[in-house]
């Protein structure tokens, strides 16, 4: 048959999980990532990386927006999905994450980036005109208070969201490792490692995506890049990857020393099917050479444009690897069978509904929704057309 | 007191949480099935619903009160244990009122069904490949399908 080699069942030649379920990782992962990176800000105060801390923050909302649309598109009942929150089932962990995700977009993202806001979308409010003046009005909910006090206790409560937001974006990611890594049918997927892998990963892919937009959209305004803080930046993407490196490492090696049944077969594969994608793209290009360039960035003194090259070179090898990672964990889990006595082959279509064109637009979408918010609630204090009048009191 | 003042931007946010949690529960309350959860997970309603729907099948001891020689054939044969409806499909109609003639049966595709060999099957459980084993002869010729197995002087 068509693509399949050796024995296989029936209901595993054709991949029920498909491209978009490899970019839904992906993208949660972006989320979580970015969200850590502005918690470093936020809570382990790292002065240095603050000039991003507005960017990371928009940037993990505009993934987290786009995030739900893969899985909508797989399963193609969008009208059913309110069901989650209707009728609850508490032991199915697919379920439960509707409740997740909903904690963590309104009572996480939303709250903390509004508190952040406050001030700047009150003077937004009195400064603009038309319908953008309405908006901002509905943002403020009708309170125009901005007394010192008031700026104090946001921040305040702003560092609360942040600490409880911080084992929220581990939950919202772990979980999705948890979804692969607790199914017991598939031995490519059961390890207790996988979530904990699948958090490190994130972080890494979201670090670095905030690094590589934070260097773009800064060139592209024509501003100077703060190197500081893309040193900063730079500096704990290399520690946190050295962690999610090791501990890839160590499953590894349980796998290798453990060699269970499937240890044959899954070797085979990755080093038939998967060789690519796996070897060459996630192990090698996706990961050994970012860390290398890292590496020397943090041994050596070099100019500031050399370092600004490596960390693009490095920021977007990590984008490769990561999302190799997560196509190889996706697609690779279904392409051996359960006898495992043979192999199929994942056939991507192209202007379907889980097709490569889709794929490539989820993947644009955040970026423009990213660019709304950014007109929206201008990250940068300096582009704001106004001079920030000094903070009324309240009346 | 200042304090409430001064944080009650905050409030308006709990406030509006609290709005949406409400709307969220009268929603709920509409789209929610009155019998969900009667007995668990599901629609409780949803059994009497599919009890009531229309039977399909008659099965087997409803078809032998009439086919009797069939069944004395069967009996005999190596098919003892396949159902009658599992060949001649769902026949409720036809046993409620047999003047509803059912379908005659193609045995050329119905056959194969069960029997065309697959490395998936156990060893022992009778299988042809159709091509090699009557070249596309509708296996009725030589089986008879209410006692299959051929006997010392068959036709092949
Ligand atoms: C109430 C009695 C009755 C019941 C119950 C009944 N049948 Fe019949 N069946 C008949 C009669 C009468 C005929 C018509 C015989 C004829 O025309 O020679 C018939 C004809 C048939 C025929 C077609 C014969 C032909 O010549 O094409 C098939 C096949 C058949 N029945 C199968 C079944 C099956 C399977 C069931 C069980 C779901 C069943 N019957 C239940 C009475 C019954
Ligand atoms: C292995 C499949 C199979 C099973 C099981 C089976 N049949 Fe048949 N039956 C056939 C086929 C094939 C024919 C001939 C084609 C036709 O008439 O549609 C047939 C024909 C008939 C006929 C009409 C011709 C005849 O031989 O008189 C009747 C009546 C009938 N079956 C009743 C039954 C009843 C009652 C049962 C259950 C006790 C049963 N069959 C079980 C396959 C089956
Ligand atoms: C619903 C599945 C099913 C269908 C359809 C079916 N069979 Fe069978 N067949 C069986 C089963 C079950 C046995 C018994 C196997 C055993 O004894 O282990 C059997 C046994 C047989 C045998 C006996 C083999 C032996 O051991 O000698 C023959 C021959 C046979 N079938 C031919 C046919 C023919 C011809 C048809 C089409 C009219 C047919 N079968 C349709 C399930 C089916
Ligand atoms: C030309 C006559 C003929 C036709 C047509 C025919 N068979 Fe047979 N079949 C036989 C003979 C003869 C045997 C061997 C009996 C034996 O070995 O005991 C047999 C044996 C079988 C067996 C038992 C095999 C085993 O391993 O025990 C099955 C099952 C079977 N046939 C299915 C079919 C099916 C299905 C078709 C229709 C696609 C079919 N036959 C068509 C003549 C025929």
């Amino acid at each position: 048959m068509n693509g399949v080699e050796g024995y296989i069942y029936p209901n595993e030649i054709t991949l029920y999980w498909s491209v978009l379920i490899v970019l839904y990782p992906y993208i949660t992962g972006l989320v979580a990532g970015a969200f850590i990176l502005a918690s470093l800000v936020r809570v382990f105060n790292v002065k240095a990386v603050a000039p991003a801390y507005r960017l990371a923050l928009l940037t993990a909302l505009a993934f987290l927006l786009v995030a739900p649309l893969p899985l909508q598109l797989h399963l193609g009942h969008p009208e059913r999905s309110p069901e989650m929150y209707f009728t609850p089932h508490a032991t199915s962990a697919m379920a439960m994450f509707g409740f997740v995700y909903l904690w963590y977009l309104m009572a996480v993202l939303v709250f903390e980036i509004w508190l952040d806001y406050r001030r700047d979308i009150v003077l937004l409010s009195q400064s603009t005109t038309g319908w953008k003046r309405l908006l901002y009005r509905i943002m403020t909910l009708g309170s125009d208070n901005i007394s010192p006090r008031s700026l104090v206790i946001d921040h305040k409560v702003g560092w609360i969201v942040t600490l409880v937001g911080i084992p929220s974006a581990f939950i919202l990611h772990g979980y999705v490792g948890f979804i692969f890594g607790s199914l017991k049918a598939n031995p490519w997927w059961n390890s207790p490692l996988m979530p904990v892998v699948f958090i490190f990963s994130a972080m890494v892919s979201g670090i670095a995506a905030v690094l590589l937009l934070y260097m773009g959209i800064t060139k592209w305004r024509k501003m100077p890049i703060d190197m500081p803080c893309v040193d900063t930046t730079a500096m704990y993407l290399f520690y946190i990857f050295i962690l999610d490196f090791s501990l890839e490492m160590l499953d590894l090696i349980h796998r290798v020393y453990e060699a269970d049944e499937s240890f044959r077969t899954l070797n085979f594969m990755v080093h038939t099917k998967l060789y690519f994608s796996q070897i060459v793209l996630q192990m090698c290009i996706g990961t050994l050479v970012p860390i290398l360039l890292l590496g020397i960035v943090q041994v050596t003194k070099l100019p500031a444009l050399i370092r600004k090259r490596i960390y693009v070179v490095a920021g977007c090898l990590v984008q490769v690897g990561v999302f190799a990672m997560r196509w190889n964990v996706v697609i690779g889990g279904q392409l051996f069978s359960k006898s495992f006595l043979g192999y199929t082959t994942y056939k991507m279509g192209l202007v379907s509904r889980e097709g490569l064109l889709m794929a490539i637009f989820l993947t644009i979408l955040p970026l423009g929704i990213l660019w709304v918010l950014m007109k929206l609630l201008p990250p940068w204090p300096e582009k704001q057309h106004v001079p920030l009048p000094a903070a009324t009191p309240a009346h | 007191m200042s304090l409430t003042k001064d944080a009650g931007h905050l409030f308006r946010f709990a406030f509006l949480f609290v709005v949406a949690f409400a709307v969220f529960l009268v929603v709920r309350h509409f789209v929610v099935p009155k019998s969900f959860g009667e007995y668990g997970h599901y629609r409780g309603a949803a059994i009497g619903e599919i009890a009531a729907r229309p039977l399909h099948y008659a099965g087997h001891e409803t078809c032998e009160t009439c086919h009797a020689d069939i069944l004395q054939m069967k009996k005999a044969g190596k098919h003892a244990g396949v159902n009658c409806e599992a060949c001649h499909g769902p026949l409720a109609n036809h046993a409620g009122d047999p003047s509803i003639q059912p379908a005659k049966l193609d045995t050329a595709v119905l056959c194969i069904r069960c029997h065309a060999a697959s490395a998936a099957k156990p060893k022992n459980f009778p299988q042809v490949d159709a091509d090699q084993h009557s070249g596309g002869i509708a296996c009725e010729t030589c089986h008879q399908p209410h006692s299959p197995a051929i006997q010392s002087g068959g036709t092949k």
